[in-house]
């Protein structure tokens, strides 16, 4: 898939070795432990993992809408500023307007005693002032025609719309004021099929018409490979491996992505896989690469020395002891190609 | 890695476990308190609306379709969980037949050890002040099978059956020490524990993390082969169907619109709707991409299901005789509308006036008033004209301009009964090829 940059156009969202973590009775959860990563004008990247890997947390963690107790650290800039540095009103000013967020329950998310005219204004007076209500009214209409919403329906309730028209009000409310860039965490595994693909090609088709950068966050690996240009597989809180959503389907070079692609149930499927255990504890995740006790191809080296991320000549980038030697962009030793042998698994150990 | 037993398609014997005939599970809406909070004052839900079929033993029947296509309730339905409306539910007890839809409440819970059911959601399924071990051992206690040790020993055999080893290990866990997929192992333990017949699994898998979700399938499969059980699978995952069942109905709207061996279902998918799900599907494939042609809209209400086929407001193959009414005159005008700036909407609108009164189903639709009526007749001929292609306008009878308005009138539909066609049955005009159209269930 196209992105339509320029050459000039910088990122609108570059992260540099962010960490969140929480303080539990046991120590610090390292939820999102040192992810790097940029997102250009108008492109869609798809952030995949099982559950419990740091995806959601990363999500809000770029949005500044971590639960107290959260810390956050490393570099996070939008268009050049770092949003870190801000406080808490500075960044609640850029909310919305700048940064946009879709969730998943679109129901929970919506005021059941509030036309949607009403959420509209509500939402465009708060963070653009001084519009007129005339104005008010032009703009959602205008982001609700081009979301499939008839103006008909602009002074119902919520309660009368079904499911997938409510994800659209809730992607026409975040975009109705034209944020640069938008989160959308699983915005559609509430959805029926039919409808979770009309969604889906909204999103894809958000670029044209906004020219938004999305972060696609999803369990979901048919979603990515439909509706991304790039995508990022993270596991125990790491980008292991990201690129080009083509490449990476086609040719993955992290284990656990080809791991991933192999178990899930599609429709070519003849024969059942899995990936054996489950993602790991994250406050005394194993040490050096965190998926060794898991992966099919662990090597010692593996369970001493933590693999760093490195560009991989196919395009992608990936941290994986493998993928560098395969690529003969590091020589091992032969002890340290040894396999590791792999604690037995019971079968009941999984997610 | 194990794959698809493929004897298991082949050596399923023809004798049938249910019959089900001409089922229907109807909840009224009149009156109660569930009309108060629809804000209605009458109608019924036709959750289940005239459904026949064989349930093989010894095979995977998946039950297929959307939210509110009416698959959960079939499946309770196979139990006696719900009270059907009208039809019969043939069981083929080892004791002879049994027609569940009429059982007494006494009869139906000596059938429980016979008909067992896994629910979608392991966490709501186990009571969590309740352990394993008492969980597990629950449906033995409740008829009487056994207790202490021997029930004990019960519950460890089943646990390490479904892969809860060793079993002490897991006897005195409570559910929120366990697992999502080491959760719907144990409700696997406690549904097997009596030696059922049928188990019917709503959507086992959907709650489950990717990573989990072949391997739960996998552990299915190996207790059908254990102990010779019968699986209805119901989900809206056309994916896992593909691999997991032997045939699959998919249903739509409290019907099934196909039904047949998996294998000819997935290779050439007769029926409109089952064509969509296939193609809607996500599939993690770098050369695909996201679908363009669509169905529009959404599962309409099943209070007031579409006048003819139930499936015609949104296929794409619709055509004249499909049951062209009133409210798919509405969702026309408004699709119209999200193409036309606020401007035109405000002038359009109020030519047309309210577009409530298309609610109602009906064979003739009347729009705008008397002094408005030519207007209102070249606004439709100006939006027929933008996209002629449109199925709706081919349902037309004739529009007449009256006293009243213009009145749009609509052909006749057809309701389309299941039909054989290549091997398979089929609800739709277009099936068989070789059928000259009739009105099946006709709606004048």
């Amino acid at each position: 898939m196209s992105v339509p940059t320029t050459a000039s156009s910088g990122p609108v969202v570059r992260a540099e070795d962010v960490r969140v973590w929480y303080g539990t009775e046991r120590g610090p959860v390292r939820a999102v432990d040192g992810v790097t990563f940029d997102l250009r004008p108008g492109e869609i990247l798809g952030l995949v993992g099982e559950s419990g890997c740091g995806k959601s947390t990363l999500g809000r963690g770029l949005l500044g809408l971590l639960p107290d107790g959260a810390k956050m650290d490393g570099a996070l800039e939008f268009r050049g500023e770092n949003l870190l540095t801000l406080s808490k009103r500075e960044l609640a000013e850029r909310r919305g307007v700048d940064l946009g967020m879709i969730f998943q329950e679109p129901l929970t998310r919506l005021n059941p005693l509030m036309r949607i005219s009403e959420h509209f204004r509500e939402t465009l007076r708060t963070h653009e002032p001084g519009l007129s209500k005339a104005e008010m009214d032009r703009r959602a209409l205008d982001v609700l025609r081009r979301m499939g919403i008839p103006p008909t329906r602009y002074r119902s309730y919520p309660h009368e719309f079904s499911g997938g028209m409510r994800q659209r009000l809730m992607i026409a409310l975040a975009l109705v004021l034209r944020p640069a860039f938008v989160v959308a965490d699983e915005p559609t595994t509430a959805l029926d099929v039919l409808v979770e693909a009309q969604i889906i090609r909204i999103l894809h088709d958000l670029r044209r018409e906004f020219e938004t950068s999305l972060l696609l966050i999803t369990h979901n690996l048919g979603i990515v490979a439909e509706a991304c240009d790039r995508v990022a597989v993270m596991y125990a809180g790491e980008i292991v491996e990201i690129g080009d959503a083509r490449q990476v389907f086609s040719d993955p070079q992290h284990p656990y992505t080809r791991e991933l692609l192999r178990s899930t149930i599609s429709l070519s499927t003849t024969g059942l896989h899995y990936i054996p255990g489950a993602p790991p504890d994250l406050v005394e995740p194993p040490p050096a690469c965190k998926f060794h006790p898991r992966c099919p191809d662990a090597m010692q080296v593996c369970a001493t020395r933590w693999p760093a991320p490195v560009q991989l000549p196919a395009g992608s980038r990936a941290q994986c002891w493998a993928a560098e030697e395969r690529n003969r962009l590091i020589r091992l030793t032969e002890d340290e190609r040894r396999p590791l042998e792999r604690r037995e698994l019971s079968v009941a150990d999984e997610a | 890695m194990p794959t698809k037993p493929e004897a298991t398609a082949t050596a399923v014997a023809s004798d049938s476990l249910f019959d089900v005939e001409e089922l229907e599970v109807h909840y009224d809406l009149r009156g109660g308190s569930l009309a108060r909070l629809f804000g209605r004052d009458t109608g019924v839900v036709r959750a289940v609306d005239g459904v026949s079929f064989q349930l093989r033993r010894g095979e995977v029947l998946g039950l297929v379709g959307e939210s509110g296509s009416g698959k959960t309730t079939l499946g309770r339905a196979l139990l006696g969980l719900v009270r059907p409306t009208s039809g019969a539910v043939r069981y083929h007890a080892g004791q002879g037949p049994v027609d569940i839809a009429t059982s007494s409440n006494r009869e139906l819970r000596g059938l429980r050890r016979e008909l067992q059911m896994v629910f979608q959601d392991p966490n709501a399924a186990l009571n969590p002040s309740m352990d394993i071990e008492t969980a597990v051992g629950h449906p033995l206690k409740i008829h009487g099978i056994a207790k202490g040790a021997e029930l004990r020993h019960r519950v460890a055999d089943a646990l390490e059956r479904v892969g809860l080893a060793p079993a002490e290990r897991y006897m005195s866990k409570y559910p929120s020490d366990l697992s999502g997929g080491q959760k719907q192992r144990a409700v696997l333990a406690r549904a097997v524990i009596l030696g059922p017949e049928l188990l019917v699994a709503d959507e086992p898998i959907s709650m489950l993390d990717m990573s989990v979700r072949a391997k739960i399938l996998e552990l299915m499969l190996g207790l059908k082969a254990d102990l010779g059980l019968t699986y209805v699978y119901i989900t809206h995952d056309l994916a896992s169907a593909k691999f997991f069942c032997d045939r699959v109905a998919i249903m739509y709207l409290g019907r099934i619109v196909e039904i047949g061996p998996t294998d000819e279902i997935f290779a050439s998918p007769k029926h409109p709707y089952t064509k969509a799900l296939l193609a809607a599907i996500p599939e993690p494939d770098p050369e695909r991409m996201v679908p363009r042609d669509l169905p529009r809209g959404e599962i309409p209400d099943a209070a007031k299901p579409p006048m003819g086929c139930h499936f015609h407001p949104r296929c794409p193959e619709a055509v004249a005789q499909c049951g062209w009414e009133s409210r798919d005159l509405r969702v026309l005008l408004e699709e119209h509308w999200t193409r036309r700036d606020p401007a035109a909407y405000e002038r359009e609108g109020d030519l047309v006036g309210s577009l409530d009164k298309l609610d109602t189903p009906a064979k003739e639709a009347t729009l705008g008033t008397g002094s408005s009526a030519a207007e209102v007749h070249q606004l439709l001929d100006r939006i027929r004209g933008e996209d002629p292609s449109e199925p709706l306008w081919s349902g037309v009878e004739e529009v007449v301009e009256g006293p009243d308005g213009v009145s749009v009138r609509f052909k006749a539909g057809v309701d389309p009964a299941l039909r054989q066609s290549d091997g398979v049955e089929v609800a739709c005009i277009h099936h068989p090829v070789s059928v000259t159209l009739e009105p099946a269930r006709g709606d004048g």
